[in-house]
């Protein structure tokens, strides 16, 4: 066996706080495979989606928090469209993703995706619209990449597809008022974007 | 009979044409807004709309998912209009799904009257443009408007995800075979050619983060369009444009491939067979340049 489950783990109550916070019945999941089959990042991920909900079941909270799938699934929405047990796989992969985001420990063949959605959230956090310019910027610079898609820029400015200054937006306020007590109201700490060990890491990969 | 009632109904909506509009995809904010004045569709863009939050907020904090999009919703509700309608099939999706949850669960509409202090119920019904032309303006009243039929031009119309899935939130035709774009795409006199991956996914919000598979999904995409024969694809969401678009010369780079395929917002092309000029669609803003077909087939 890949692994020894003890019975602690079995007893752990893991699948009862995901189907808490996804009102989804994981219970029902019988292994057909069917999300797997549709799902088109399976073939990156470390675990399939069939076998994240198995994992579920038996309790294996630690294994699925730290694996990379729950960041490689982009949200097409393929599995829960097809779930002949009628489950929202997707809502359950969110649900292990917020789960993930609050512990703020995450697999390093997958790191980008959290990355890049702090980067995102800031920015809107901060101007209200998306401002791409600088969300490509901080991202490409954080990830140990600053020189990606460079050969893209040029081209993009040509055709007017990236604005060089943020628009600005009169509601920000009420933007941020809306972080904030969205925050307050999940329980979630603000993280730093990227530690110091991780963006060294970034950058050595290379 | 049934045309004279179609011609006597305003049509008018709240527009909301999120961040993506105003910059990647400009030329779908404007081919949009052409294809609107040119059947008497009145948009009104929501002063001052902030972005809905996209993948990301929901990725992170539920709350704050639904929150964000609330926002844009209540200021529709101000506007003293009962319908937005949105280009992008992403900001269709948050949209749609908060304003579904709003209107049937308490327990959000508590928690979202905490984050936003405003209280709201779902009263705003959240519409995508291309549904909006095809069941509201409906395709037979469109048919009378052509005055360029799109003739020889074959088209793989690809949905992609958000705009068909999950049906039960979009409730369109059919989520693993729709057709709502080919039946407009086939009243341009342009033929929407069949083909099998018109719901795959692009990659869609990988793009930057895991851009390797980005490009292996969009290849696999843009492959088969070709090899089905299409001359152009036509979407409408500026995610899946960019993706197969932008990063087409890179796809062909690290694939060894030539696809030179024309990646269409369908308000492109449907604005070309109402009769508008190239430089008010846009045309001229993609890296895959669409030009060439076009004149061949005689369209420009």
């Amino acid at each position: 066996m890949k692994w020894f489950i003890d019975s602690n783990t079995l007893k752990s109550g893991f699948i009862k706080e995901v189907e808490k916070s996804s009102s989804q019945k994981i219970a029902h999941c019988y292994q057909c495979g069917k999300c797997s089959a549709g799902c088109p990042i399976a073939y990156e991920m470390e675990y399939t989606p069939n076998q994240i909900m198995r994992m579920i079941q038996l309790g294996m909270k630690d294994v699925v928090l730290a694996s990379n799938t729950i960041w490689l699934c982009v949200s097409c929405i393929t599995c829960t469209a097809r779930c002949p047990r009628e489950i929202d796989v997707a809502e359950v992969m969110d649900v292990l993703r917020r789960f993930a985001y609050r512990s703020g420990v995450y697999p390093i063949k997958g790191r980008n995706v959290p990355l890049f959605n702090k980067v995102f959230l800031r920015n809107i956090e901060k101007y209200g619209r998306l401002f791409e310019m600088s969300l490509i910027g901080t991202f490409n610079m954080l990830s140990g990449t600053p020189f990606k898609d460079t050969s893209l820029a040029p081209k993009m400015f040509l055709r007017h597809k990236i604005n060089l200054l943020p628009e600005k937006v009169k509601g920000i306020k009420e933007i941020r008022g809306i972080f904030k007590k969205a925050g307050k109201v999940s329980r979630a700490k603000r993280q730093s974007l990227i530690t110091i060990g991780e963006l060294i890491h970034n950058y050595l990969k290379r | 009979m049934e045309s004279i009632i179609a011609d006597k109904k305003t049509f008018k909506y709240a527009y909301f044409p999120g961040c993506s509009l105003k910059s990647t995809s400009k030329e779908y904010d404007i081919s949009a807004r052409e294809v609107a004045s040119s059947l008497g569709v009145i948009l009104k863009e929501i002063p001052d709309w902030t972005c809905c939050g996209a993948t990301p907020a929901h990725l992170t904090m539920h709350i704050l998912s639904i929150g964000l999009p609330v926002k844009i919703l209540l200021q529709v509700k101000e506007m003293g209009i009962s319908e937005v309608v949105t280009c992008c099939a992403a900001c269709f999706s948050r949209l749609k799904f908060a304003n579904d949850i709003m209107s049937k669960d308490q327990l959000h509409r508590e928690m979202v009257s905490r984050v936003l202090s405003k209280k709201y119920e779902g009263e705003v019904s959240v519409r995508h443009f291309l549904d909006v032309l095809v069941n509201e303006y409906g395709i037979e009243s469109i048919s009378k408007k052509i005055v360029k039929p799109l003739k020889g031009l074959k088209v793989a119309c690809y949905y992609g995800c958000l705009l068909v899935r999950p049906p039960e939130v979009t409730k369109f035709d059919d989520s693993e075979d729709p057709h709502f774009m080919d039946d407009l795409i086939n009243v341009t006199g342009a033929e929407a050619i069949s083909w099998p991956y018109k719901t795959e996914c692009c990659g869609a919000s990988h793009s930057l983060s895991n851009t390797e598979i980005v490009l292996r999904l969009s290849n696999d995409i843009l492959r088969f369009a070709k090899e089905s024969g299409a001359d152009v694809v036509a979407v409408a969401c500026p995610m899946c444009q960019s993706n197969l678009d932008l990063r087409q010369g890179e796809i062909e780079k690290r694939y060894e491939t030539k696809i030179n395929l024309p990646v269409l917002y369908f308000t492109q092309l449907l604005g070309l067979a109402l009769g508008a000029e190239s430089k008010n669609l846009g045309l001229n803003m993609h890296l895959v340049n669409p030009f060439k077909i076009l004149q061949e087939k005689g369209l420009l």
